[in-house]
C-alpha cells in the first residue's frame, strides 16, 4: 500500500497537453457524416434491404411484359391504372409504376428500418453513451444520424427508378414520352421528368425519415421504433381511404406521397406539387423539432 | 486543482427514487480514486451525471474544471471512460469500431486515427485481434477493447467503471495492470468497484457510496485512521486485564479465555503495557490491532453486503 500512496504524492501534475489538433467543424461533421454513411452502407442487413428494393422493379417488369398483349383495360383508375396503360407503348412509364407500387409499403419499410435504427440502434447496442461520451455531441449526432437516414432514402428511390427505366428499356419499346394529360415530350424531357419524379419521391421519404427518426429517439429497442413506423405509414394510408375522414386527408404524413404524377403533365401541376413539397417540409421540421427537443434533455439510460 | 468536483449533486429518477443524494466529490489530480459501494448504491448513475450522459436533479459537477453537462463537448475529448460495461457494433471489427468513435470526435485529427487506434490496441494487447468482428471477442477481449476507446487520446482523466466486472482472475490482473500503468503516466483515475479488494492494490483514495450517500471520502491512510484500534493482551489472566482496562477508561473491554481486549481510543499503548505490568497482570502478548481496510468498508457500506468477519 506504501507505493500506491507514494504515487498519490509523486504524480501531482496533469499529463502535457497533445499537440492540439485544431477542430475545423466542416471537416469533423464530414468525417463523422462519411464514418455513419459507412456503418449504414456496409451494414448486410441494409444492404439486402436495397437489393430487395431493386427486385422489385424487375419483377413488376417481367410480369407486366408477360402479361402485356392484355394489358389494356387493367384495373381501377387513378395514375398507376394510367401508368401501367402507357407502359405498353413506352418502357420509361415502367419507372412511374415501379415507385407507385413500392411507395404503398416496400419503401417505406425500407426507409423506417434505417430511421427507427438510427438513435434506438444505438441506445440498445449501448454504443449511444459511448458516442455522446467521445462526446459526439447530441445535436451533432442528430444531425448526422438525419443526414445519413435522407441519402439512405434517395438511394433507395433512386435505385427503385434506375433498375425500373433499364428494365423497361430492356423489355418495352422507348421514345418520346406521352404525358397523363396527353401532351407527349422528347425522351430527353421525359428522362428529366423521372428525375424530378424520383426527388419528389425522396423528398417524401425524408419526410417519413424525420418521424422515423422522432420515434427512434423514444426508445431503446430498435425493432419497435420499426415497426411503430411501418404501422403510422399504413394507418396514415388507410385513413386517407376514407371518405368520412377526407377532412384530415391533407394533413396526413402520407397524403401527398403520389401527387408525383403532377409532373407528368402539361404544364406542370405546381401548386399540387407545391403543397405536397410543404407538407413534407413541414413534417420534417416539426419531426425534427421535437427529435431534437427530447434527444437533447432525455437522460440516456441504456 | 481537483480533477472531478461535485457540490450537492443529487438524481431522482421519475418514479421518485432517490439514487444519488448530495455528494460532493473531490478527487485530487492524479489520483487513483477507487468509487466503491454495492451494487445500486449510485455508482453509474453518478458517473452517469459526470458524463453529462444523464442530467442531475439537482447540484453541480466539474471536469477538469468545467461544469458538466454543459460543457460537455468542451472537456470530454480530454475524458477517457468506460461506463457499465463494454458497447460496440457486433458486426464491426475491433479496428473498426475504434475508428467509428474516433470519427465521431471533431478534435481528432483524421491524420493520426490509424496509428493512435493502433497505438490504443497494442497498449491493451488486442493488436492481433484487430481486424477480428466484435461478436466474435471474449468477454476479457470486449472489455479491453473499451479500455482501449479510452485510450485513443492522451487523457488528462479516465474514468472507469467496474472495470473488472465478470473477468476472471487473469482479466482483473490486466485490467489492474492496465489501470497502474494509465496512472502512471499521470492521468488521473476514476474507478468504481464493488469490491475493495480489487482496487486497494491500486488507489490512491477512497470514495465509498452507500444507499445514494457519499458516506467516506478521503487518502487510504485517512480511511484507515477512521477504524478504532484494539489493544489485545494475551494473558493467564483476563478479568484482571479487564480491571485494568476500566481502571483506564478504554471503551468496550472484553475478556476471553486466556486474551483480553478494549477499544484503545486516545491511550498510549506504552501505558496501557506499564499498567499491566504494575498491576501484576502477566502479558504473554501484546499488540494494537487495527481493523482491516475489508472491515471498515463493510462497515461503511453496512447490511446488504454481507462479508464474513
Amino acid at each position: 500500500m506504501s507505493t500506491a500512496d507514494e504515487t498519490a504524492t509523486a504524480v501531482l501534475t496533469p499529463p502535457a497537453a497533445a499537440p492540439d489538433y485544431a477542430p475545423r467543424p466542416v471537416t469533423s461533421w464530414l468525417r463523422m457524416f462519411r464514418a455513419e454513411l459507412r456503418l449504414v452502407f456496409r451494414r448486410k442487413r441494409n444492404l439486402i434491404l436495397l437489393a430487395v428494393t431493386a427486385v422489385f422493379p424487375l419483377i413488376i417488369g417481367i410480369a407486366l411484359r408477360l402479361a402485356a398483349p392484355h394489358s389494356q383495360g387493367g384495373g381501377g383508375n387513378g395514375p398507376g391504372a394510367t401508368f401501367f396503360n402507357q407502359l405498353a407503348g413506352n418502357g420509361v412509364f415502367l419507372s412511374f409504376i415501379a415507385l407507385t407500387t413500392l411507395l404503398i409499403l416496400v419503401l417505406p419499410v425500407v426507409l423506417a428500418v434505417v430511421a427507427g435504427d438510427s438513435i434506438a440502434g444505438e441506445a440498445g447496442y449501448g454504443t449511444l453513451r459511448y458516442l455522446l461520451a467521445v462526446p459526439a455531441g447530441r445535436t451533432r449526432l442528430l444531425a448526422v444520424k438525419y443526414a445519413t437516414i435522407v441519402v439512405f432514402g434517395l438511394c433507395a428511390t433512386v435505385i427503385v427508378s434506375a433498375v425500373a427505366l433499364a428494365v423497361g428499356a430492356a423489355l418495352f419499346p422507348v421514345g418520346p414520352v406521352t404525358l397523363l394529360s396527353g401532351a407527349t415530350v422528347p425522351l430527353a424531357e421525359g428522362l428529366l421528368r423521372v428525375l424530378f419524379v424520383t426527388l419528389y419521391v425522396a423528398a417524401a421519404m425524408a419526410a417519413l425519415g424525420a418521424i422515423g427518426l422522432a420515434i427512434s429517439t423514444l426508445t431503446e429497442h430498435a425493432i419497435g421504433a420499426i415497426a411503430a413506423i411501418a404501422i403510422l405509414v399504413v394507418t396514415s394510408e388507410v385513413v386517407d381511404q376514407v371518405p368520412q375522414l377526407a377532412a384530415i386527408g391533407p394533413y396526413l404524413p402520407t397524403h401527398w406521397w403520389l401527387s408525383f404524377d403532377a409532373i407528368l403533365r402539361m404544364p406542370v401541376d405546381t401548386s399540387t406539387l407545391l403543397k405536397g413539397l410543404l407538407s413534407f417540409a413541414v413534417y420534417i421540421v416539426l419531426s425534427g423539432s421535437f427529435a431534437w427537443a427530447r434527444f437533447t434533455s432525455a437522460d440516456v439510460t441504456s | 486543482m481537483t480533477a472531478i468536483s461535485s457540490r450537492g449533486l443529487t438524481k431522482r429518477f421519475r418514479g421518485g427514487q432517490l439514487a444519488v443524494d448530495h455528494i460532493d466529490l473531490a478527487v485530487p489530480a492524479g489520483s487513483v480514486y477507487g468509487f466503491l459501494g454495492p451494487n445500486g448504491s449510485g455508482k453509474t448513475t453518478t458517473i452517469r451525471m459526470l458524463l453529462g450522459l444523464a442530467f442531475p436533479t439537482s447540484g453541480q459537477a466539474e471536469l477538469l474544471g468545467v461544469p458538466m453537462p454543459d460543457g460537455a463537448t468542451r472537456v470530454l475529448h480530454r475524458v477517457g471512460s468506460l461506463v457499465e460495461g463494454p458497447a460496440f457494433y457486433p458486426f464491426l471489427s475491433g479496428q473498426d469500431n475504434l475508428a467509428r468513435y474516433d470519427a465521431a470526435d471533431r478534435t481528432a485529427d483524421p491524420r493520426t486515427a490509424q496509428a493512435r487506434i493502433g497505438d490504443a490496441l497494442d497498449r491493451v494487447g488486442l493488436l492481433s485481434a484487430a481486424r477480428k468482428r466484435y461478436r466474435h471477442y471474449s468477454l476479457g477481449m470486449k472489455q479491453r477493447l473499451a479500455i482501449a476507446a479510452s485510450l485513443l487520446r492522451p487523457r488528462e482523466l479516465i474514468i472507469l467503471d467496474e472495470p473488472t466486472n465478470g473477468l476472471d482472475p487473469q482479466g482483473t490482473r490486466e485490467v489492474r495492470a492496465l489501470v497502474r500503468q494509465i496512472a502512471a503516466d499521470g492521468t488521473t483515475v476514476f474507478v468504481s468497484s464493488h469490491l475493495l479488494a480489487e482496487v486497494e492494490q491500486v488507489c490512491t483514495h477512497v470514495g465509498v457510496m452507500r444507499t445514494g450517500r457519499l458516506v467516506f471520502q478521503g487518502s487510504l491512510p485517512e480511511l484507515r485512521r477512521t477504524g478504532a484500534a484494539r489493544v489485545v493482551v494475551q494473558t493467564a489472566d483476563p478479568d484482571g486485564a479487564v480491571k485494568v482496562f476500566a481502571g483506564l477508561g478504554l471503551a468496550e473491554p472484553q475478556a476471553g479465555t486466556d486474551e483480553a481486549s478494549a477499544a484503545l481510543g486516545d491511550a498510549e499503548p506504552e501505558h496501557v503495557c506499564a499498567e499491566l505490568v504494575q498491576a501484576g497482570v502477566g502479558v504473554r502478548g501484546f499488540a494494537v490491532a487495527s481493523p482491516s481496510l475489508e472491515d471498515l468498508f463493510v462497515g461503511l457500506t453496512g447490511e446488504g453486503f454481507d462479508v464474513d468477519g
